[in-house]
C-alpha cells in the first residue's frame, strides 16, 4: 500500500485554517526563518480520511479479533470512558491553570478526578498514597526506583544493587539500570517461582531492593512472597511491587498487606484504558507511610473546606518526573471504569480472568507441553516444544492463528521457557470466544503433525505474508524524506 | 456484571470442567494475605457515572479565552483528526509485535517518523516517547551514551518545567548540569563558548524558547561539534511552518512537545514527546522504530526494527526502559500533518505569528505595559513587563473571562511583574482587543 507521501498531488488542500484578520506583520530576520517548506502531503480531505481507514483495516484490536496477548491484559475497552474524555470541561482544560494564584479553584473537577482516584487505587491495593504522574508501567518502575534511592540517600545507607528475578519483564531491569543502580538477576527454581536459596545468598547489604511481579510472569503465584518481602527488609531493602499482573488478585489479595512498599499499576492493563497500539498508558505509583513523603511533586490534596488543592511544599520529593499531572485522560478513563464496576465488579474481574486462563489452559494441556502445570493466575504460559519436534516452532503457531481470525499469544516469553506461548485471555472474554480459540490451538497442533507446511506458510490471509525483519534492520529504512 | 461475559452458569459448567470451584483457584494465595480490606464503592451504571463525571467537568473553567500557552497550546483541531483516530482499530490494539496484522498502526508510525523528520530535518526519528519533557531527558542521556562523557550544558530560557523533571531524574547519577543564563531572550553565546569543554557531552538549548523568543542556533552547533559535544534542540512543531528547523541549524537530537499536533490540552496529557536524531545516532536512540521491509512475495511491509537496543531484548543494557509510549497520539500528529498538508502548516504557523505581532502591538500600546526583552523576534509567545505583581493581574482577568498568560514568577526571579501571552490561530481579531481593554481596564 502506498504512504499518504506518494499520494500526493501538488496543489491539493485539505483542511483550510481560518481566514487571517489581522494584518500580516511579522518581520523576522531571514536566518530565523526556514529555507526549504516542510514536505508535508497535499491531499483533499477525503483522500486523508479514505487513507487512514484503508490503514486500520490492516489492524487487529480487541474490538475485531479476540487478542490474548500475554501479560498485556488486552481486555474490553468501555465505549462510555471515551466519551467521558472527550467531555470539553476536561478536554480543554489547560494545565497551567491550577499554577495561577487560585487557580486550583479553575480545574475542582480536574483535581476532584485524581484526588478520589488515589483514595480508589489506595483502597485496591492497600498502600498510603499514589501519584498520577508517570505515563506508563515502566515510567512507574524508575519513578519507584528513584523512591527507593532517595529514601536510601535520607538514610544515608550505601546501597547499589537491585534484585530482580529472571522471569521479570525487561522493563524492570531497564528501570532499575537507567537510576544508577546495578541488576543483579535472582533465578527461578523448577517450580517456575523465585529460588529462595539464590535469593538469600543474593539479598547483601548493599542491595537497595527487590522488583517482583506478583503473580509472575508465568502466571504463578508466589507461595514465598511474605518471606521474601522480610529477607529484603532484613537487609533495609524496600520491596517493588509491578502490578502489570493485577488483574488477577484484584479484591483477593493486596501488595500493601502482604508487605510491599512501592507499586506501580498499569490503568491501561487492569482498568481497561485502551491501548492505543502502544500507548498512552498510565502508570500511577503508590508506596507505605514511611515513603510518601518522596512521591513526587504536586500531590492533590483535600482541604477541611471539601476543595481541592495541589501541593507543591514537599521537601523530601523527588521533584518531578512529569510535567503535571500525567496522563489525566487516562486516568480519567479509569477512574470512570472503577466507579462503574465497584467492589463486587473489580473482584468478578479478578474471579473471571483467572478462570479464563485456567479454562485453557486446562483444554489445551493435552495438545501442548506445560512447563510448570498446576493452577495458573490470569494467563497461562504454554511451550511449544512438542511441535517444534515436527519442525513447527512458537513463531508458526503464532503465524497459524492468524489465518484462524485471533491475535497470536505473547510468544518467547518469560525468557525463561522454550518456545513460549503466554496467553491471557481476560475476564471480558465469553466461553463461545474461548472454545472457538482452543479449537484453533488445537488444529494448529494437528497440523503440525499432519501438515506442516501450512503452518510454515502462514498468514495467508493478513495483508502481508511473513516479513523480513533482518533485511529491516540491515537496509535500515526508517523514513521517507 | 459489568463487561463479564460468561453467565453464572457458563462460570460453573467451566468450573466443572476445571474439577474445582472458584475459591480453589486463589487456594495458592495465604489465608494469612488476604486482603485485610477491600471496601470500595458499589458499582453503578453508566448512566450514572456519566452523569456524576459530567457534573464534575462543568467544575473546571474551560469557558476563558485561553492566552496560556508555555509549551501547551489551544490550536484548532479538525474533526477528521478524531475521526481517524478514533477507529477502535487503531485505539484498541496494542504494540505491533506481530506485524502481518498491525500494518495499520506500523505504517502509521512510519509515516508519523517521516513526517517528524521533514518537519524537523533530521534523518530519523522514533515512534514516540511520553512528553517533550521526559523526551529531553532520553535525548540527554542519548548524548551521554554517545560522547561518553557526562557533563551537560542548560540554557534557563529551557521550560523550566522540563529542567526541573532532568534534575529529578539524575540525582542518583553522576552526571554535571550547569545552567546558562540568556541574555535578551536569547542564549548568552559567551557564557555557552566558556562552559563548552572536552568533557561536555552536549548543549540543550530551545527553539522558541520558554519566552517566546527566536534564535538560530548555527553557530552553537559548530561550537559544540569542535568540543566533540552534541547540541540538542527542543521545539515547537507548528513553529517549523515557518521557522529553521533544528537541522538546518546543525543540530544532533531534536525533542520536543507535539501535543500542538491534533491534541486537547486534557490537563496535562496525554500528550506526545516527539524525537528525532542523526542516521549515525540510531542505535543509540531510545524508543520503538517502524522499519520498511518485504514480505515473502516482495510486498511491501512494515516491522519494528532495530530492536537490539531495546528492554524487552537488551534488559538492563537496554538504551531505554520505555515500553509503552504514545503510539495513539502520535497517530494523532500524522493525521492532524497530513490534513493540514504542506500549506496548511505554513498557513497555521503565520497565522499564530501573525496573531501574536498583533497582540505584541494592542498590548504594548497600553503605556504601563512593556516589551520584557528588548530583541523583538517572537514566534507566538511574548514577554509583557506590567507596572505590578503579574500573578495578581492575571488573576483579575479571570473574573473577566480570559486566561490572558502565565506569570513568570513562579520560575523567574525577578520576573514578578512578568507575564507570557500565547497567540494560537484560534485568537480572534476581537478577543485580542478585549484582551488589550481588559488588561488595560486592571491595571
Amino acid at each position: 500500500m502506498k504512504t499518504v507521501f506518494e499520494k500526493s498531488v501538488a496543489d491539493r488542500r485539505g483542511v483550510r485554517p481560518c481566514r487571517s484578520d489581522v494584518e500580516s506583520s511579522i518581520h523576522l530576520r531571514r536566518n530565523y526563518l526556514r529555507e526549504n517548506i516542510a514536505e508535508l502531503p497535499e491531499l483533499s480531505e477525503l483522500d486523508v480520511v479514505r487513507h487512514y481507514t484503508e490503514l486500520s483495516r490492516r489492524n487487529f484490536g480487541v474490538d475485531t479479533n479476540f487478542y490474548p496477548l500475554g501479560s498485556c491484559t488486552m481486555k474490553y475497552n468501555p465505549k462510555m470512558t471515551e466519551v467521558i474524555a472527550s467531555n470539553e470541561g476536561f478536554a480543554n482544560l489547560h494545565p497551567l491553570l491550577p499554577q495561577l494564584r487560585m487557580g486550583g479553584m479553575l480545574t475542582q473537577g480536574a483535581l476532584g478526578v485524581l484526588y478520589e482516584t488515589d483514595l480508589l487505587l489506595r483502597e485496591i491495593t492497600g498502600m498510603a498514597g499514589f501519584t498520577m504522574q508517570p505515563m506508563a508501567g515502566s515510567h512507574g518502575e524508575l519513578t519507584g526506583i528513584v523512591i527507593m534511592a532517595a529514601y536510601h540517600r535520607e538514610k544515608g545507607n550505601r546501597k547499589r544493587k537491585v534484585l530482580i528475578p529472571d522471569s521479570a519483564h525487561g522493563t524492570n531491569p531497564a528501570s532499575a539500570a537507567i537510576a544508577g543502580y546495578e541488576v543483579v538477576s535472582v533465578p527461578s527454581n523448577a517450580e517456575g517461582v523465585m529460588d529462595m536459596a539464590a535469593l538469600k545468598a543474593a539479598a547483601t547489604e548493599d542491595v537497595a531492593g527487590l522488583m517482583l511481579t506478583c503473580p509472575n510472569t508465568l502466571g504463578l503465584y508466589n507461595p514465598h512472597i511474605k518471606e521474601i518481602c522480610d529477607i529484603i527488609h532484613g537487609i533495609d531493602g524496600l520491596v517493588y511491587y509491578d502490578g502489570a499482573n493485577l488483574n488477577a488478585i484484584l479484591g483477593k489479595c493486596r501488595p500493601g498487606d502482604i508487605g510491599f512498599d512501592i507499586v506501580h499499576l498499569n490503568l491501561h492493563k487492569t482498568f481497561a484504558t485502551p491501548h492505543g497500539g502502544g500507548g498512552p498508558g498510565s502508570g500511577p505509583v503508590g508506596v507505605v507511610g514511611k515513603l510518601v513523603d518522596y512521591l513526587p511533586v504536586a500531590l492533590v490534596v483535600k482541604r477541611d473546606d471539601g476543595t481541592y488543592a495541589l501541593e507543591y511544599d514537599r521537601p523530601k520529593s523527588i521533584g518531578y518526573i512529569a510535567p503535571f499531572y500525567g496522563n489525566f485522560g487516562i486516568v480519567l478513563r479509569a477512574y470512570a471504569y472503577i466507579l462503574m464496576l465497584g467492589r463486587e465488579g473489580l473482584i468478578r474481574v479478578a474471579e473471571n480472568a483467572v478462570l479464563n486462563a485456567n479454562y485453557v489452559l486446562k483444554k489445551l494441556e493435552g495438545y501442548y507441553d506445560v512447563p510448570y502445570p498446576g493452577v495458573c493466575k490470569h494467563e497461562c504460559v504454554l511451550s511449544a516444544t512438542r511441535q517444534l519436534k515436527n519442525g513447527i516452532s512458537a513463531l508458526d503457531v503464532a503465524k497459524g492463528l492468524i489465518d484462524m481470525g485471533y491475535h497470536p499469544p505473547t510468544i518467547y516469553f518469560p525468557l525463561i521457557v522454550k518456545e513460549a506461548l503466554m496467553i491471557e485471555p481476560t475476564e471480558t472474554e465469553s466461553k463461545e470466544t474461548l472454545d472457538g480459540f482452543i479449537e484453533a490451538m488445537r488444529e494448529i497442533d494437528r497440523l503440525s503433525r499432519e501438515d506442516p507446511e501450512k503452518l510454515k506458510s502462514a498468514p495467508q490471509s493478513a495483508p502481508v505474508s511473513r516479513l523480513d525483519e533482518t533485511a529491516a534492520a540491515r537496509n535500515l529504512n526508517i523514513s521517507c524524506c | 456484571m459489568p463487561f463479564i461475559a460468561n453467565t453464572k452458569k457458563q462460570q460453573q459448567e467451566m468450573l466443572d470442567e476445571l474439577g474445582m470451584t472458584m475459591d480453589d483457584l486463589f487456594a495458592d494465595i495465604p489465608v494469612e494475605l488476604r486482603c485485610k480490606s477491600f471496601n470500595l464503592p458499589a458499582g453503578k451504571s453508566e448512566q450514572v457515572v456519566r452523569e456524576q463525571l459530567a457534573e464534575l467537568a462543568d467544575k473546571n473553567a474551560t469557558g476563558l479565552t485561553c492566552f496560556m500557552g508555555g509549551g501547551f497550546y489551544d490550536h484548532f483541531i479538525p474533526a477528521a483528526v478524531k475521526a481517524i483516530v478514533g477507529r477502535s482499530e487503531f485505539y484498541t490494539a496494542y504494540t505491533p509485535y506481530q506485524p502481518e496484522l498491525s500494518q495499520g498502526t506500523l505504517q502509521a508510525i512510519y509515516e508519523y517518523q517521516s513526517s517528524i523528520c521533514r518537519l524537523t530535518e533530521m534523518e530519523a526519528a522514533n515512534a514516540s516517547l511520553y512528553d517533550g519533557g521526559t523526551a529531553m531527558y532520553e535525548a540527554m542521556l542519548m548524548a551521554l551514551r554517545i560522547t561518553r562523557r557526562n557533563k551537560v550544558i542548560i540554557d534557563d530560557s529551557v521550560n523550566p518545567i522540563y529542567r526541573v523533571i532532568i534534575e529529578s531524574y539524575t540525582r542518583n547519577l553522576k552526571i554535571e548540569l550547569v545552567q546558562t543564563h540568556c541574555e535578551n531572550g536569547q542564549v548568552n553565546r559567551e557564557e555557552i563558548l566558556a562552559a563548552l569543554d572536552d568533557e561536555t557531552a552536549g548543549v540543550i538549548l530551545q527553539n522558541p524558547n520558554f519566552f517566546g523568543c527566536i534564535d538560530d542556533f548555527s553557530d552553537i552547533a559548530e561550537a559544540a561539534h569542535d568540543k566533540g559535544a552534541l547540541l540538542m534542540v527542543s521545539c515547537y512543531p507548528i513553529s517549523l511552518g515557518i521557522l529553521k528547523s533544528p537541522g538546518e541549524m546543525g543540530a544532533d537530537i531534536v525533542t520536543g512537545e507535539g501535543q500542538s499536533l491534533g491534541m486537547d490540552l486534557s490537563f496535562g496529557g496525554p500528550y506526545l514527546g516527539f524525537m528525532a536524531t542523526r542516521e549515525k545516532y540510531v542505535r543509540k536512540m531510545p524508543g520503538r522504530i517502524a522499519g520498511k521491509t518485504e514480505d515473502r512475495q516482495g510486498r511491501r511491509g512494515y516491522v519494528l526494527t532495530l530492536q537490539a537496543r531495546e528492554q524487552h531484548i537488551r534488559r538492563d543494557k537496554a538504551m531505554s526502559n520505555i515500553c509503552s509510549n504514545e503510539a495513539l497520539c502520535a497517530l494523532t500528529a500524522q493525521v492532524y500533518l497530513s490534513l493540514l498538508g504542506k500549506r496548511g502548516l505554513r498557513e497555521v504557523a503565520q497565522l499564530c505569528a501573525d496573531k501574536t505581532s498583533y497582540a505584541y502591538q494592542r498590548l504594548t500600546a497600553i503605556p504601563s505595559v512593556e516589551m520584557h526583552f528588548k530583541a523583538k523576534y517572537f514566534f507566538n509567545e511574548f514577554v509583557v513587563d506590567l507596572p505590578c505583581d503579574a500573578a495578581d493581574v492575571v488573576g483579575r482577568l479571570i473574573e473577566k473571562g480570559f486566561a490572558a498568560g502565565f506569570p513568570l514568577r513562579r520560575y523567574y526571579k525577578g520576573m514578578e511583574n512578568s507575564m507570557l501571552i500565547a497567540v494560537t490561530e484560534k485568537r480572534t481579531k476581537q478577543e485580542i482587543g478585549m484582551l488589550a481593554e481588559a488588561l488595560e481596564a486592571v491595571l
